[in-house]
């Protein structure tokens, strides 16, 4: 039998580090299957909440923006399908985002007791949010034979948009992670950015609408954003070339999320085994 | 073939005093990092609500090396950084300097049940808990039964553990961390929870463990448990090992250091001594009759207590009372002397408590003067505070002895008929 060794030391990360969380993947999966099953405990309707939420929610943002602010979607697509898959990428990135920005205070009863790799945390969350996605994905699925619209061969490319967006979760949520740890003042901070997110994301009007505005000073700053390439390659993934979509925004976002993921992993590896001092 | 090797190992916390007003966290932290970068230096204003930083060492230059197959006990205040040891040990939190070098798979057990979760079922609980403390789901598997029998919940196995009692949640917990299978263990103050029997089933376990062969690091306040199952033990005091070695030894220097500046409270003038215009305490003290040589109080040592008093007043009749209480405020005994008349001067007394008398634990003495044997003149509480240690012999129980006194009485059984199966 080989002898397991282990060498502690001020400031050294450990040397397997990606072996040992590979390691401990079955924690990975029983830390998911606690916060699946404990979710909708004591509820009476359960699981169809992750239906419930995303279908009322479409159902107000169709009745505000087109009924009422008669905001024109892309030509040829029902609104309603248009706002439904912006939506579910975007809950997809902001649920997985928020999750892991609270994921080591959360399970700060496991980071004073135990060891195992902290990033384990952060990885539960987001395959909560991951599930939870699935579900309104096939909500979505249910709208589109209801519209009697059939996806094309665009459909091949939407994992790398899910991808992307987990990716994009990790990027930032990383970063807040570590923060939330010593300065509670990012958990207040958080519901703020989702909502503002929300606004600034292509989620309950098109970017052609964004588009039109093509000389204003604001437009290449709302490129910025990494979520409006994935969000509308997301939406073009799913409802073929009628969706507006630049491809030239995807790039933007494989860059930034490139960057932050590199930066937050790093920020992240050199902090977490001092989490314990300051949680 | 030394398992663990620690070097110098030494632990900082840094310990933030607030002066002045305003109590935002990531203010001060954005401010002064922000302000470094800009201008390289404070604010008056952030002179003005400085933050003091103050070292705290919770480990301090700390050596030693644990072989396989030992058993060490670990000793101390509380707040010596015995728990700060361990959760370096288990890679929890990361030394400021030195080096450890470990050989094995290490399991730690600070906590009973640590993760689980109240909503879940107690079945769910143990796939949780025992993959956090590292278990393969089919190694759980595996001893899936033998946890649910050793804890005792089979009734219980899926009703969710926020409906357990506080005993059978810790049950659970520790049948799952006995289940484990490392090859260097680390427990902390696990058996300070639980009712006597399942204390004794818990210990048990802990010797069938190393009784196997593998290392144990073992936290504790028992010193009775400590004795019975380690070999060898780190004696710490403020971050410090101060004394290592053999457990008998090292339990003996812990506890007379524990009880030594206790023994004995003297005041050399009656002007600064306790008491009133009538009389002033000079001095109480215990005098212990050690057995084998020891230099701490226990179960079996026989001691007296001494008390010396001025008495200020002319001619008066007096008599002491002495009150043996429990840390909690309960008396246990009270005993008297005959009153006297005496002068103006220094009266002392004496009063012997019998080895085989007091149980183990913490006491304290009160001592009351009293006139015509109506009139308390002065009732000094607390007078003296003193421990007494554990002694057993012979006995493969170490749960807490229950009771205030722990006597030797006359107490035999016999055989009154045999073979009553067989007739």
């Amino acid at each position: 039998m080989k002898t397991h060794e282990v060498v502690i030391e001020s400031g050294r990360s450990e040397k397997n580090y990606w072996r040992d969380l590979w390691k401990n993947r079955e924690l990975l999966y029983i830390l998911s299957m606690r916060d699946i099953s404990v979710r909708y405990k004591q509820t009476i309707l359960g699981t169809s909440w992750s239906l419930i939420r995303p279908l009322i929610t479409m159902m107000i943002m169709f009745f505000v923006f087109s009924k009422v602010a008669k905001l024109k979607g892309d030509p040829g697509i029902p609104y309603p399908l248009m706002i439904l898959a912006g939506l579910t990428i975007w809950t997809f990135f902001s649920n997985s985002f928020t999750q892991i920005s609270t994921s080591i205070t959360a399970n700060s009863n496991l980071v004073t007791k135990v060891y195992f790799p902290r990033l384990i945390m952060p990885l539960s969350s987001s395959v909560v949010s991951f599930i939870d996605f699935l579900v309104a994905l096939g909500l979505f699925v249910v709208l589109t034979i209801w519209y009697q619209f059939w996806p094309d061969w665009h459909i091949l490319f939407l994992p790398f948009f899910i991808i992307l967006a987990l990716l994009a979760s990790f990027a930032f949520g990383l970063i807040f992670a570590v923060l939330n740890v010593k300065f509670r003042d990012i958990g207040q901070l958080i519901p703020f950015i989702v909502q503002i997110g929300f606004y600034a994301c292509p989620i309950a009007y098109s970017s052609r609408l964004v588009e039109e505005n093509a000389g204003e000073w604001w437009h290449p700053i709302y490129y910025l954003n990494p979520m409006v390439g994935i969000i509308d390659g997301f939406k073009w993934s799913l409802l073929g070339d009628k969706a507006f979509f630049n491809p030239n925004s995807v790039i933007n976002s494989v860059v930034v999320i490139g960057i932050f993921l590199f930066i937050s992993i790093y920020f992240f590896r050199k902090r977490e085994n001092s989490f314990v001092d300051d949680i | 073939m030394a398992v663990i090797t620690a070097e110098d190992i030494s632990k900082r916390y840094i310990i933030d005093h607030k002066r002045g007003k305003g109590s935002s966290s990531i203010k001060d932290a954005l401010g002064e990092q922000i302000r470094k970068i800009f201008n390289g230096k404070k604010s008056p204003h952030q002179e003005a609500e400085h933050i003091e930083h103050e070292d705290f060492w919770a480990l301090r230059d700390v050596n030693f090396s644990v072989e396989q197959g030992d058993r060490i006990g670990i000793v101390g205040h509380n707040g010596a950084g015995k728990s700060t040891l361990l959760k370096v040990l288990s890679k929890i939190t990361e030394p400021t300097t030195g080096r450890i070098h470990i050989r094995g798979r290490i399991a730690s057990l600070l906590e009973v049940g640590t993760g689980f979760h109240p909503e879940l079922t107690g079945r769910e609980n143990i796939f949780l808990n025992g993959a956090i403390l590292g278990m393969t789901r089919e190694e759980i598997r595996k001893q899936f039964d033998a946890i649910v029998d050793f804890g005792g919940i089979e009734k219980f196995l899926d009703t969710p553990v926020k409906r357990y009692s506080s005993g059978m949640y810790v049950r659970l917990g520790f049948a799952i961390a006995a289940h484990l299978d490392p090859e260097i263990l680390i427990i902390d103050e696990v058996l300070a929870v639980g009712d006597a029997e399942f204390q004794k089933k818990s210990l048990g376990k802990m010797r069938d463990v190393s009784a196997s062969g593998r290392t144990i690091l073992f936290v504790s306040h028992n010193m009775t448990a400590v004795q019975a199952l380690c070999n060898r033990t780190l004696y710490f005091e403020r971050g410090r090992l101060i004394e290592q070695g053999e457990t008998n030894q090292v339990v003996a220097s812990y506890l007379s250091k524990i009880s030594k500046t206790k023994l004995i409270r003297e005041w050399n003038t009656p002007e600064e001594a306790p008491g009133n215009d009538l009389v002033r305490v000079k001095k109480i003290e215990i005098l212990p009759e050690y057995v084998d040589n020891q230099i701490f109080i226990d179960v079996r040592t026989p001691f007296r207590v001494r008390f010396e008093y001025w008495n200020l007043m002319d001619k008066a009749n007096l008599n002491l009372s002495l009150h043996m209480n429990s840390m909690t405020g309960e008396c246990i005994f009270n005993v008297g002397t005959q009153s006297q008349s005496y002068s103006k001067g220094l009266i002392s007394g004496e009063c012997l408590v019998p080895g085989h008398f007091l149980n183990d634990g913490t006491y304290n003495v009160s001592m009351m003067i009293v006139k015509d044997t109506v009139t308390p003149l002065y009732n000094m509480e607390e007078g003296l505070i003193f421990d007494v240690a554990d002694y057993r012999d012979g006995v493969a129980w170490y749960g807490k002895w229950p009771g205030y006194v722990r006597p030797q009485l006359k107490f035999h059984t016999e055989m009154m008929e045999e073979n009553i199966l067989n007739d």
